[in-house]
């Protein structure tokens, strides 16, 4: 079998199944080392993660990439790219396109353990993450008075959060 | 505390105690968490992480913690000292690179320290010396919960600790433990050890974590799982890992000393005849060595020197714990010859000879 990457044989192979779906990466060492796929003795685990993140944003059409963030801005092309969210709420806004992943990475997709006990339900905290890019676009503008009535709410809102 | 009097002990990871210290060098835990009402560190502007930081300062200082924990604003570092820091594994080589307002809170024991404005708001790690999972874990929940009494947490039924990475969301915990492995190594074995624990989903690293080399025969074994196991289960996990690869280095140890005593032997005091009589020491070279001579000492084929003093000769080679030492900056060829000048002064002033 070829490296998909150049046409050396491939001696690296990497299978996940994801939503009974099966994908198949065979590479040989040195572009999956190139691409860092595997590293020394560990696979690397944000580099799987890039490469999964393109693999699937293709596999669910233009939906995914339209897809932003009404709190942080962030777009599902910039996660795609960074490998990183924006905010908490992203874990919201691109469940489609995380969901398989978290099942790829964790073989899991919901939260067991620790929780904390003082907690905010989840549109609240959208709300305040709104809120503080809201006051960040106001500084930014120095739109000062606009600023200091959203620092106001920010407040108030977190005192009855 | 100041940095200057972190040079003088080798901080808690090379106390070199503990629960099974001549194979399991510490035991470290970390939690992932960011505060609900902003964006990731990574998306957040430079007046946010302004904010973050000085809410997470505040709430810290405020800590019912004793003795109380000191704050480190790292931009005010030189990069030396911010060195000096990852050297001693108290902040990642990401927070010491990162820009724009962050610190660190460290505690007096180096046990404890609690990361601001890394890819993640908040991480906090406890480092225990030996193997103390359980100690580790009891010491960052309690000091998970007294923060968490101050700040809200970006957290969610479904999906638990929200992080910037999805590959940390969940319990947001790493645990690691570290461990030397020279004789896996010498006999080969290493990988097949490796392949098993991928197997089970726990990730192997080398000294300095992701993508470092091994060198010294050190690795730590961590969770690769946060989301979907609860802490406890990951601890369990690790717990019941970590005694059969002490088994296996202990076999190949013994394999070593019957198969071949003599050419350990040679090999254990050529390695001390080396770092006692070099006059150029690369920081690679001088880990390898170590690594020998660790492994000696362990088997008894080197008297006089103890592990605690060969855990601060590992710590003190690293290059910007050596210029800490030596007052000035060095470049690399003048380290290597301050290295070895160091290494030769410390071990004739113990007056270790080969057993």
């Amino acid at each position: 079998m070829k490296c998909q990457y150049c046409s050396n044989p491939a001696t690296v192979h990497l299978t996940d199944i994801v939503n009974k779906q099966k994908r198949e990466l065979h590479l040989c060492q040195e572009c999956a080392e190139k691409h860092q796929l595997i590293q020394q003795h560990q696979l690397n685990l944000p580099a799987i993660l890039h490469a999964m993140i393109g693999q699937y944003v293709g596999a669910m059409s233009d939906e995914l990439a339209r897809l932003a963030c009404p709190a942080c801005g962030m777009r599902y092309m910039e996660f795609r790219a960074e490998g990183r969210l924006g905010c908490p709420h992203d874990y919201n806004v691109f469940r489609v396109g995380l969901g398989p992943l978290l099942e790829r990475i964790h073989r899991a997709s919901r939260h067991v353990g620790k929780v904390p006990r003082h907690r905010v339900d989840v549109g609240r905290q959208v709300e305040l993450v709104e809120l503080r890019q809201k006051l960040r676009r106001a500084i930014e503008a120095e739109a000062y008075e606009e600023a200091a009535q959203v620092r106001d709410l920010i407040r108030q809102k977190e005192a009855t959060g | 505390m100041n940095l200057e009097t972190l040079t003088r002990s080798s901080g808690e990871w090379l106390r070199g105690t503990g629960p099974e210290s001549d194979i399991v060098i510490s035991t470290r835990i970390r939690l992932a968490r960011n505060l609900a009402a902003f964006p990731f560190t990574n998306r957040a502007s430079a007046h946010q992480k302004g904010e973050i930081e000085a809410i997470l300062r505040d709430r810290i200082s405020k800590l019912d913690i004793h003795p109380k924990l000191i704050y480190v604003n790292i931009p005010g570092l030189s990069p030396l000292d911010r060195q000096l820091l990852v050297e001693r594994q108290l902040i990642s080589r990401e927070l010491a690179a990162a820009e724009g307002p962050r610190g660190v809170a460290l505690g007096p024991q180096e046990t404890v320290s609690l990361m601001v404005n890394e890819e993640d708001h908040l991480r906090l790690q406890v480092m225990r010396s030996g193997l103390a999972l359980d100690e580790a874990w009891q010491d960052i929940d309690k000091v998970d919960d007294l923060i968490e009494q101050r700040v809200t947490y970006a957290f969610s039924e479904e999906f638990g600790y929200l992080t910037a990475c999805p590959t940390n969301v969940g319990t947001g915990m790493r645990a690691s433990v570290m461990l030397h492995l020279p004789a896996l190594v010498l006999t080969k074995q290493i990988e097949k050890v490796f392949r098993a624990l991928q197997k089970i989903n726990l990730a192997v690293r080398g000294l300095y974590g992701e993508g470092s080399r091994a060198s010294g025969d050190f690795y730590q074994i961590s969770n690769q799982v946060t989301l979907g196991k609860s802490e406890t289960t990951i601890l369990n996990e690790i717990r019941e890992v970590i005694p059969q690869i002490i088994n296996y280095e202990r076999q190949a140890r013994a394999v070593l000393v019957q198969g071949n005593r003599q050419a350990l032997q040679d090999k254990v005091w050529r390695a001390f005849g080396t770092l006692r009589n070099a006059t150029i020491m690369t920081s690679e070279e001088t880990m390898d060595l170590l690594s020998s001579v660790r492994l000696g000492i362990n088997l008894g084929l080197l008297e006089d020197l103890s592990i605690p003093t060969v855990n601060e000769l590992f710590i003190n080679t690293q290059p910007a714990h050596l210029q800490k030492l030596m007052g000035t900056e060095l470049d690399g060829e003048e380290r290597n010859a301050a290295r070895a000048r160091y290494l030769r002064t410390r071990l004739r002033e113990i007056g270790a000879q080969p057993n």
